[in-house]
This record gives C-alpha cells, sequence and structure tokens, in this order.
C-alpha cells in the first residue's frame, strides 16, 4: 500500500528526514513513536504535501503511484488522510460545510453524486455522536475555539466520514483523558479492516493497549531507527529512547 | 461646480414643497462654495470622481421596474422607490412606523421634519451632504413612535432602471426613533443591468434616549451605478445602533458613515464589508464622535479585493476631551486575492481624553496557506478551497447580523461574488 524508500526531506530548506523507509501493507496498523523534534508530523507532513516540506530524495509509492508528484488534494482523493497533531481553525466556515465539501469531493472521485443535505446531517450527526462531540459542533466554525481534545475529536469524525485506505493519526491521542481516549481507540478499531491501515503517531504506549498495532517503530534524528512489536512499546514506556538512540550511534 | 447636476437642482428647487426651499437654497450655496474634491483633498486622496458623468438628468418620474425583474423580499413591509419615485405598486407596509414622504407632509409633520432634519450632519465637511439638501425635492421621514416595540423590520428598495441618459437620484431618509423604541430598518440600493444612475444618498439615525434601532444598508449597484453618500447617526442617552453595511462595487462608491453620541450610555455596533472586483472602486469612510462620557463603539469591516479593484477604509475614532471612560474598538481586515488588487486602509485615532479603552487593528493578508492546505488535504481542490475561505473570511460577519432573512438572502449573493461556477460555492448556500 505505502512503500517509503530512503527519503530525505526538508522543511523550509532544514533537512528533517534523513533516509526513513517504510513498508505500510493493507490491514496493518504501524506506531510510530519518537523523541520531541524527531520528525514524525514532519512525515506526516510530507506524505500529505504541506507547501514549505519538501522531498529532497527517494521514493514514496502509495497504491501503485508515485505519491511526491500529486497534489494534496489528488491524494486525498487516492484514499491518503492526515488527522493533524494541531488541527486548524477556520472560522467562517461551518464545519457542516466543511465536511460535506470533503464528503462530496471524495464521492465524486469515485464517480458518486454528492449527497442531499438531509443524507448528510444525518450522517454527520451519527459519526459525532461516535466520537462523542456534540452536533452543535457541526454548526460552528472549523474548530473555531474547540478545546484541544474536541479538535482531536473532529480529526477523527473526519476520519470516519472520508473512509481512508490509509490514516495518519499524528498523536489523535495527545492531551485526552481515559475516557476520550477510549472514544478515539473505539474510533479507530470500528475502521480498522483488512484493506484499510493506520499509521499512528504517539508518545504514549497507554493508546497501544486500546488499538493493537501490528508494528511499532522508534523515529529518531529523522529515520527510523528500530521496528518492532507491541512489546517495543512497553519497553520504550519503562525505558525511554535514550538506549535506541545510543544503540544506534 | 459646473454643468454636473444643474438641471435637477433646477428642477427641484421648482418642486420642492415651499416649507423645504430655505434648506435647498442653504444647500446649494455651499455646494456652490465648495471646491470639487481632488487627489489633493484630505479626504478624497485614494477615491478619484472620474468616473462620473459630466452632466446628469432630473431622473423621469415613469421608469418602472423592468418586467423580467424581482425585488428580494426581506421583510413584510417594504417600500420601493423607481428612480427615487415611490410605487404604490411594489410596496406594502402596515408597519407602526409613521411614514411620511416630505411632499405629503402635514404641517405638523413638516414641522417635524424641519425640526431634524440635517441635525445630524455636518454640510460644511460632506459637500455631498450639502448637494443631497441642494436637490431635496422629496424625502422619507421614518417616525418610530416613542415606547414602541416594531418586530417586523422595515425594507426600503431604492431601485435605479436602466435609461439612455445619465440620470441622478437623490435619496434622503430621516428616521426618528423614538424614547425607549425598538425597531429594524434596511435600506437597500439595487440598479438594472446598464444603469448609468449615480446616487447621492444620505440617511440621518436620530435615536431618542434608550431608543434601539438595527439599521442595514445593502448597496448592490453594480458596474456604471455609482453612489456617493452616507449615513449620519445622533445617539442620545443610552441608545443603541447596530449597524450593519455592505457593499458590493461598481464603478464608483463612496459612503461616509458618521456616528455622534450625544448623550452618556449610549452603544454602536458598527460592522461592514466591501467587495469590489475588476475594476471597481470602493470607499468607506467612518467617523465616530465620541463627545460624551461612557459611550462604546465596536466596529469591524473587512473586505475582499479581487482583480484589479481598488478599496479605501478610513477609520477615525474622535475620543473629545470630556468622553472619559469610553471603549472604542475599531477592526479593518482586507484580503487581497490579486497581485493588482489594491487596499489603502487607515484607522485613525484621536484621542483627548485620559481614560479610555481604545483598540484598533488594520491587517491586509492574503488566504491563509495553513487552512487552504488543510482544506485540501481533505480532498477538497484547490479552487473550490479558495472560494470557501474567501466566503469564511466574509462569513464571519455575516454570521453576526441578527436578521436571519437578511443572512440567507446574503450568503448566495456573496457566495457568487467569488466564483460564477456553482460547482465552486455549492457548500457554502
Ligand atoms: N517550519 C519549520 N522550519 C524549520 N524547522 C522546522 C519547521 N517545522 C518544524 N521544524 C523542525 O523540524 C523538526 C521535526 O519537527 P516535527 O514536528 O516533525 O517533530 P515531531 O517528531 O512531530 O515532534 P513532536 O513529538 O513534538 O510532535 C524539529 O526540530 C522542528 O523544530
Ligand atoms: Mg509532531
Amino acid at each position: 500500500m505505502l512503500s517509503i524508500k530512503d527519503l530525505h526531506a526538508s522543511v523550509d530548506g532544514k533537512t528533517i528526514l534523513n533516509g526513513l523507509s517504510l513498508t505500510v501493507n493493507p490491514g496493518e496498523v504501524h506506531a510510530i513513536m519518537g523523541p520531541n523534534g524527531s520528525g514524525k508530523s514532519t512525515l506526516g507532513h510530507v506524505l500529505a504535501g504541506r507547501p514549505g516540506y519538501e522531498a529532497i530524495s527517494g521514493s514514496v509509492e502509495f497504491l501503485g503511484q508515485n505519491l511526491l508528484e500529486l497534489e494534496t488534494e489528488e491524494r486525498a482523493h487516492l484514499g491518503l488522510f492526515l488527522a493533524f497533531q494541531y488541527p486548524v481553525e477556520i472560522p467562517g466556515v461551518s464545519n457542516m460545510e466543511f465536511l460535506k465539501a470533503s464528503v462530496d469531493a471524495a464521492r465524486k472521485e469515485r464517480g458518486e453524486p454528492a449527497l442531499d443535505a438531509v443524507t448528510f446531517m444525518k450522517m454527520a450527526r451519527e459519526a459525532s455522536k461516535i466520537v462523542d462531540l456534540d452536533p452543535a459542533f457541526l454548526k460552528r466554525g472549523v474548530n473555531e475555539g474547540f478545546s484541544g481534545g474536541e479538535k482531536k475529536r473532529n480529526e477523527l469524525m473526519q476520519m470516519m466520514l472520508l473512509e481512508p485506505k490509509l490514516a495518519i493519526m499524528d498523536e489523535t491521542d495527545s492531551g485526552l483523558d481515559i475516557d476520550a481516549l477510549q472514544v478515539v481507540a473505539n474510533g479507530v478499531n470500528s475502521m480498522r479492516n483488512k484493506d484499510r491501515s493506520f499509521i499512528l503517531v504517539t508518545h504514549y504506549q497507554r493508546l497501544l493497549n486500546f488499538i493493537e498495532p501490528d508494528f511499532v517503530h522508534v523515529l529518531s534524528g529523522g529515520k527510523i531507527v528500530r521496528s518492532g512489536d507491541k512489546s517495543l512499546a512497553l519497553e520504550l514506556e519503562e525505558r525511554g529512547y535514550a538506549w535506541v538512540a545510543d544503540e544506534v550511534a | 461646480m459646473g454643468e454636473f447636476l444643474q438641471h435637477s437642482l433646477d428642477t427641484a428647487a421648482k418642486q420642492a414643497p415651499a416649507w423645504l426651499s430655505d434648506v435647498l437654497s442653504n444647500g446649494r450655496r455651499r455646494w456652490e462654495a465648495s471646491r470639487w474634491p481632488d487627489r489633493k483633498t484630505e479626504q478624497w486622496k485614494y477615491t478619484s470622481l472620474q468616473a462620473l458623468q459630466q452632466e446628469y438628468h432630473a431622473a423621469d418620474t415613469s421608469a418602472q421596474l423592468p418586467d423580467d425583474m424581482t425585488l428580494p423580499q426581506l421583510a413584510g413591509n417594504r417600500l420601493v422607490f423607481v428612480d427615487g419615485n415611490y410605487s404604490a405598486e411594489l410596496s406594502h407596509c402596515d408597519s407602526h412606523i409613521d411614514v411620511v414622504r416630505f411632499q405629503d407632509a402635514s404641517a405638523e409633520q413638516a414641522e417635524r421634519i424641519r425640526e431634524h432634519l440635517g441635525t445630524a450632519l455636518n454640510g460644511e465637511q460632506h459637500i455631498f451632504a450639502a448637494l443631497n439638501d441642494a436637490a431635496l425635492q422629496d424625502g422619507l421621514l421614518l417616525d418610530i413612535p416613542a415606547d414602541t416595540i416594531i418586530d417586523e423590520p422595515l425594507q426600503l428598495v431604492w431601485f435605479s432602471s436602466q435609461c439612455s441618459a445619465a440620470f441622478n437620484i437623490n435619496q434622503r431618509t430621516l428616521v426618528l426613533a423614538g424614547k425607549h423604541s425598538r425597531a429594524e430598518i434596511i435600506e437597500q440600493f439595487i440598479s438594472a443591468d446598464g444603469s448609468q444612475a449615480f446616487t447621492n444618498g444620505i440617511t440621518e439615525l436620530i435615536l431618542a434616549d434608550n431608543a434601539a434601532l438595527a439599521y442595514l444598508r445593502l448597496h448592490e449597484e453594480r458596474r456604471q451605478a455609482t453612489h456617493i453618500g452616507g449615513v449620519h447617526a445622533l445617539l442620545a442617552r443610552d441608545s443603541r445602533l447596530d449597524a450593519f453595511h455592505m457593499a458590493l462595487g461598481s464603478d464608483l462608491k463612496r459612503l461616509d458613515l458618521v456616528v455622534q453620541y450625544v448623550g452618556p450610555g449610549a452603544h454602536c455596533d458598527l460592522n461592514g464589508i466591501y467587495l469590489p472586483r475588476g475594476k471597481e472602486h470602493i470607499d468607506y469612510h467612518t467617523c465616530i464622535e465620541h463627545a460624551v462620557a461612557h459611550c462604546s463603539t465596536d466596529e469591524a469591516f473587512r473586505g475582499i479585493i479581487s482583480d484589479e479593484a481598488t478599496a479605501v477604509f478610513n477609520g477615525r475614532i474622535h475620543i473629545h476631551e470630556n468622553a472619559q471612560k469610553t471603549r472604542a474598538e475599531l477592526s479593518n481586515k482586507n484580503l487581497l486575492t490579486s497581485d493588482q488588487a489594491t487596499v489603502n486602509s487607515k484607522p485613525e485615532l484621536e484621542i483627548y481624553a485620559d481614560d479610555v479603552q481604545c483598540a484598533h487593528g488594520a491587517t491586509v493578508a492574503q488566504l491563509d496557506e495553513t487552512s487552504l492546505h488543510y482544506l485540501r488535504t481533505r480532498g477538497v481542490p484547490k479552487d473550490e478551497a479558495e472560494v470557501m475561505l474567501s466566503f469564511g473570511f466574509i462569513n464571519e460577519l455575516v454570521d453576526n447580523i441578527g436578521n436571519e432573512s437578511v443572512r440567507n438572502y446574503l450568503r448566495p449573493l456573496l457566495a457568487q461574488q467569488f466564483s460564477a461556477d456553482p460547482d465552486l460555492t455549492r457548500h457554502l448556500v
């Protein structure tokens, strides 16, 4: 599904990713952990095509296509989704308009007609219930004045409505209490199937108690320095990241 | 001042009611003594009057609304004026607001009009207000009785028709909001395709103690239909004015909005949006006179300037020496959607009192790249995302309009401004 080979990438001219390789097959859940500033979010942004984030060398193939050549919206249409670590506030554009525009765009690419307003409203209400977000939030500006946790749930709701093939969840669990964490985990688990894959970026092993990953990777200094199964997360929780970096060095 | 409105001024002088004649002659004297504004005139530095014709005639009284055109109905009570002339056929009104055309005023009503007309104006400073006096063949009094709450808004539509020769319309509205009254008035300006009308519109809002007035003024004149005018408000003790202004562009629009506080405890919310495109030009000059203590102003204007259009926003707040405990906030934000679009935004604060809270900010920016990217990561195509963000920028102020039917009317109208392609605006309306 996703194959990243020896990726070097820079942010505003500064090299952040230094030869990162990662393969994700359909249905797999990969957790990426690593110290602050190691390049986890950068990886997500490069994959989503954020302006200023540039691949210098290496390759990224997604569902048989050269991902790096595509426009951001084309990547989304192919089935790539990035839940932002810091979701963007867009006052004046209602969450409902935003969500419907997203879903209709995806439907258009699949050759399906736009949803009528009532059907969509129902879908959105149901989704908001699952992520435990008051439906009143649908009328507010996108993320406008949402608390940290509300923003994260809004990201999760978008993922559920868009039904991507690969979802990168960048610290969707950060800043959540245990109940909210459970909500996020349930949301992700309910979307898991043999064709859909996830990359979970997290600092906390506790998320992985609820969403069992197939692989755990440690990202440090812009590349993956260690990979393992879920037991690696437990080890990291106990010993921190230093030992991994030391072993590599 | 040349030929400009000569014909109209002569016609008005002949046809105005006798009790107004001194207002006309005074206005004419002031107008003729004024200098035609040019780039060296401080108040007109960034607005050229070149789009005006050399000469305008008095409007024909027989003009009709074209058969294929319907005017928006934003309230149950609607008064329609075609080229400045009242159309009974298109109007309906059973409001508790006393509506009097100057031409029809009784002696008693004439007295009331004379008592208040021009009291909110400074015709020396506003020469086009002097011109409005000079051409005051007719006007409209909206008298809101004291102690009355009027739920149903009153909508006035000033329609300008298409005509082979250029003509002018003199719009004058005098609103007297009685003590403890509450009402809402919408003034809307619409032009027919091909209209070359020049409208000189002046509205005076005179709020008595504790009156609450919502006032919305929507300028939808297009292309060669030009407008120079203004709204001048006097706010007595504890009164409250909620004003919303909108201007879509045409060759030239200049509006002076003046608020004078004359009693303590009064408040004004003054919001507005302007959206010139093509080669259009819109100029808003606002001036808030805090002449007494304990009043507050919240002012926010936003503009989206596209193509080669130009906009001017000049926001003056003058806090007089006695106006202690004033609170005034002014924000002006502009979005330029092309390299050739221009805006001149200038907040002008003059503060002579020491115990006041005053804040202002003016920004000029392009669409936020991060927001644009965020929408695109959700699959929204770039062109649609740009339209959504432009709309959102303006919609923040539209959302604050209390009147739902106005909001619902404006949204599709504004969305169309950003793209003629319905595919790009379908999620906004
Ligand atoms: N616009 C930018 N210009 C220059 N450097 C940047 C820019 N944005 C991020 N960086 C740097 O890139 C590095 C990687 O940042 P990134 O956000 O990918 O880290 P992260 O692993 O997601 O960290 P965290 O766990 O704190 O979220 C950091 O050193 C950061 O300071
Ligand atoms: Mg990060």
